[in-house]
């Protein structure tokens, strides 16, 4: 019951965040709703026992990534978005689209209904430990992988953003 | 208790806002914002069928599409501002070429 009533309560904050980035149309507010949804979201992967994500969600999405975002907006001084015959166009052809999008994502991941199974509030958690285990062994590689893609990520951002003379 | 299928449908939901603000929002910025929503709600079924496994497999893939979603947060943005630069709009209608 407890179970029930926090996960609609965050879920709702959820949505409402996500459904104010699509209406704010000053992509500041649209930043904040964001880390309404990625808090939100953190609450969740607790109500799921996934204890470390959550915690690297809340510094590593609501820190460090919505932080860089809200940088940008700031460095560029973005105004309020206009609207065009392209956006009017894009409302009409793509909300039907969205609708069908949500109704077949819904469908394909509840229709084996049967093999899926219902979450009890701490029957199951995972440590930091737990997580660590099979991160350091059976992906070690594709670990020291996105170490590489990190440095490529790095070069390539002070390349682009770098100042022409 | 919760049933699994309710975290999914909150994630097909949460992805389905993510593509409707790509496809909808004119700000170069705040369709970037998107697709780390998009990203989100993918994370959330990850950890969803990782607690119905009792597997912590998925929260370590959640751990990489992070990773992912950060060098591709720094890359996008470095490009945000380099086409600043050169047409001082951020309005994607307005960003018709690929060349600098």
């Amino acid at each position: 019951m407890l179970h029930q009533a926090l996960f609609f309560l965050i879920a709702a904050m959820c949505v409402a965040g996500a459904i104010n980035l699509l209406l704010q149309r000053h992509p500041i507010h649209s930043a904040l709703s964001l880390i309404v949804v990625m808090g939100s979201l953190a609450l969740l992967y607790l109500l799921l026992g996934a204890e470390f994500v959550a915690m690297i969600q809340l510094i590593v999405y609501a820190g460090a990534i919505m932080v860089l975002f809200v940088f940008v907006i700031m460095l560029l001084n973005a105004g309020e978005e206009e609207h065009t015959r392209g956006s009017r166009m894009a409302l009409w052809f793509g909300a039907p689209a969205v609708a069908a999008i949500v109704g077949m994502v819904v469908y394909v991941l509840t229709s084996n209904s049967t093999t899926l199974r219902e979450v009890h509030l701490g029957a199951w958690a995972s440590t930091t430990h737990d997580v660590a285990m099979p991160l350091f062994r059976e992906y070690l590689l594709p670990f020291e992988v996105t170490s590489i893609l990190i440095l490529i990520a790095i070069l390539g951002a002070v390349v682009l953003a770098r100042r022409e003379h | 208790m919760v049933p699994v299928s309710y975290y999914l449908v909150l994630s097909a939901v949460l992805f389905t806002l993510g593509v409707a603000a790509f496809l909808f929002k004119r700000n170069i910025i705040t369709i970037f914002m998107s697709i780390e929503l998009m990203l989100n709600a993918v994370n959330l079924s990850f950890v969803a069928f990782a607690n119905m496994h009792k597997d912590v497999s998925g929260h370590v893939f959640v751990f990489f599409v992070m990773v992912v979603a950060a060098a591709e947060a720094a890359v996008g943005l470095a490009i945000i501002i380099a086409i600043y630069r050169t047409r001082e709009t951020l309005n994607v209608d307005r960003v018709n070429l690929l060349k600098l």
